[in-house]
């Protein structure tokens, strides 16, 4: 059975070789924060379940220390000329596509199809992760036809990648910090206390206000946290539960979901939702590292509102 | 009750005000909650390798940057301008429409990862919009091209945030039965799911009518760039 170890290895490999390279690119002025960055990434993709849970904490601290002072830098690439690059577009024409596109038809593939295969009683991809195991598969085999196309190693391939990785880099970490401060979040008993404040400050008995409070405060909770996962028990333990389904008698199921997608409208709205918003505006080269966030800004407030008169209107129908 | 852990999330606040780096701010803001909550030190540690350990799967999607950048250095955004160039009816909003209506049903029936910044917006979307753009309006300044690509970006959100709620099997969906489970309501996940798309056609027609407006209002630049060209002789 291929499990998410399986991925944790592909996943460790590749940082390995990230940190070899980029310990040895002698154009960058930060190389020895870059390598042990991306090494100790690397090590923990390996080892994490093996070691215990305060070592690897601490490993997570010494990764934020590392992000956080004087960051990581930028190196040297084997970059191509304009001219190179649109007489390879010429040559390779469409067939440039196809690598590309072989990574989600490959995932889907690999998700849809590979769910059922089995191996005697052994399912051959482990069934509560199909989606990224199929996922490394299919950037593994993307990897594989893309360099058959251009004529080149996967060696080749990583060292491209370097190119992106570094104008990311360290933001790639953050939604998995994000993630560990939930856990602490929770562990602190944050979740109780918002509940407290929120139910001292608003008018209780009239149910528009308090429909009103929960989708603005899962909105404004998740562009805290950058997610609205975390912010979801937190608001629905506090607000929708005890005042609008016990109180007001909403229907929960509707309650829930329209309450859900407000948080979903606060992620269009925060920097902490780093892997949409910054990642992105990195990605694409932007100047200006909020600029996806300016795009999008104005959907997000108007769904809002939606939200509020849907959520009203379907939860009490 | 014990409020002291509310300082971590004014933590997280404050470090983002006075722009420190998130990392940082999240690690100092997760000590300050722990602290405030009377946990140890050790105990904070313990639960921060404990989350590190079991979600290190989100850092998956860098996996899929080998590929896009030997594609890349084969000129793939070069091949995706020209390609565009010579389709006439793609206006630039048609094509993001198109993409935010694909995005929306692909991510509905769980295939989050069909699409994707990495995978999609940056070697496909984001140049063929550019492309797309300058056929119809002319030449674009770099301030219009960085803001045609960020566009780009937020349509590729807007369209699976607001697709994948519908998808019975999505984290949310059984987030949300879960929690509902606990405190003693059994949902049915399909009921949940299905009340996502009324804001998901929401979603699709306010981002669709920002799109068609953004549009619109590079045109008007175009046309007013020529009006104010001399008359030629």
């Amino acid at each position: 059975m291929i499990t998410l170890t399986f991925v944790y290895w592909v996943l460790g490999a590749y940082f390995g070789v990230l940190a070899w390279r980029g310990l040895r690119d002698g154009a960058n002025p930060r190389r020895l924060a870059n390598g042990s960055f991306w090494g100790l990434i690397a090590l923990l993709m390996f080892t994490a379940e093996h070691l215990p849970n305060k070592i690897v904490g601490a490993c997570v601290v010494a990764l934020a220390v590392l992000a956080g002072f004087g960051g990581l830098g930028k190196g040297g690439y084997d970059e191509t000329a304009a001219e190179k690059k649109q007489d390879e577009a010429q040559r390779l024409g469409n067939r440039l596509f196809w690598p590309a596109l072989l990574i989600p038809s490959v995932t889907l593939i690999g998700a849809l199809g590979l769910k059922y295969v089995r191996i005697g009683d052994t399912p051959l991809l482990q069934t509560a992760n199909v989606t990224l195991i199929a996922l490394a598969i299919a950037c593994l085999i993307a990897l594989a036809a893309a360099c058959r196309l251009t004529k080149q190693t996967p060696w080749s391939g990583v060292e491209q990648s370097r190119r992106l990785v570094d104008s990311i880099g360290w933001a790639a970490l953050l939604p998995l910090l994000l993630a560990t401060l939930g856990s602490v979040f929770e562990a602190g008993g944050v979740g109780q206390a918002v509940a407290g404040v929120m139910r001292a400050v608003i008018p209780v008995d009239n149910a528009f206000v308090v429909v009103v409070a929960y989708a603005l405060g899962m909105a404004l909770f998740t562009v805290i946290m950058g997610n609205a996962f975390a912010a979801f028990p937190v608001m629905t333990a506090g607000i929708a539960l005890p005042l609008l389904v016990h109180h007001h008698g909403a229907e929960p199921a509707s309650l829930a979901a329209i309450g859900m997608l407000s948080g979903y409208c606060g992620t269009l709205l925060t920097p902490m939702a780093a892997n949409y918003n910054l990642v992105p505006a990195a990605l694409l080269e932007l100047k200006a590292p909020y600029g996806v966030i300016r795009a999008q800004w104005p959907t997000g407030v108007v769904l809002l509102a939606c939200n509020v008169v849907l959520m009203y209107w379907i939860a009490f129908r | 009750m014990n409020y002291w852990p509310l300082i971590g999330v004014a933590a997280v606040v404050i470090g983002f005000v006075l722009r420190l780096n998130p990392a940082l701010v999240v690690v100092a803001a997760g000590f300050i909650t722990g602290l405030a909550a009377q946990l140890s030190p050790l105990d904070i540690l313990e639960v921060l390798g404990k989350a590190f350990t079991e979600k290190r799967f989100l850092l998956l999607f860098l996996l899929t940057l080998p590929v896009i950048g030997l594609l890349e250095r084969h000129g793939l955004k070069e091949h995706a301008q020209n390609w565009v160039a010579r389709l006439r009816g793609a206006t630039m909003a048609r094509l993001l429409i198109a993409y935010l209506l694909m995005r929306q049903l692909s991510s509905a029936l769980g295939l989050t990862s069909l699409g994707g910044h990495p995978q999609t917006v940056r070697p496909l979307l984001a140049p063929m919009a550019e492309g797309a753009a300058q056929t119809r309006h002319g030449e674009l300044d770099d301030d219009e091209r960085q803001r045609i690509r960020a566009l780009a970006a937020g349509t590729d959100n807007v369209g699976m945030f607001f697709g994948e709620d519908i998808f019975i099997a999505f984290g949310a969906v059984l987030l949300i039965q879960s929690f509902f489970a606990e405190h003693g309501f059994e949902l049915d996940p399909l009921q949940i799911a299905l009340w996502g798309i009324p804001t998901a056609i929401c979603a699709f027609l306010i981002h669709s009518v920002r799109i068609v407006r953004f549009e619109r209002r590079l045109g008007r630049r175009g046309t007013a760039a020529a009006a104010t060209e001399p008359p030629s002789p």
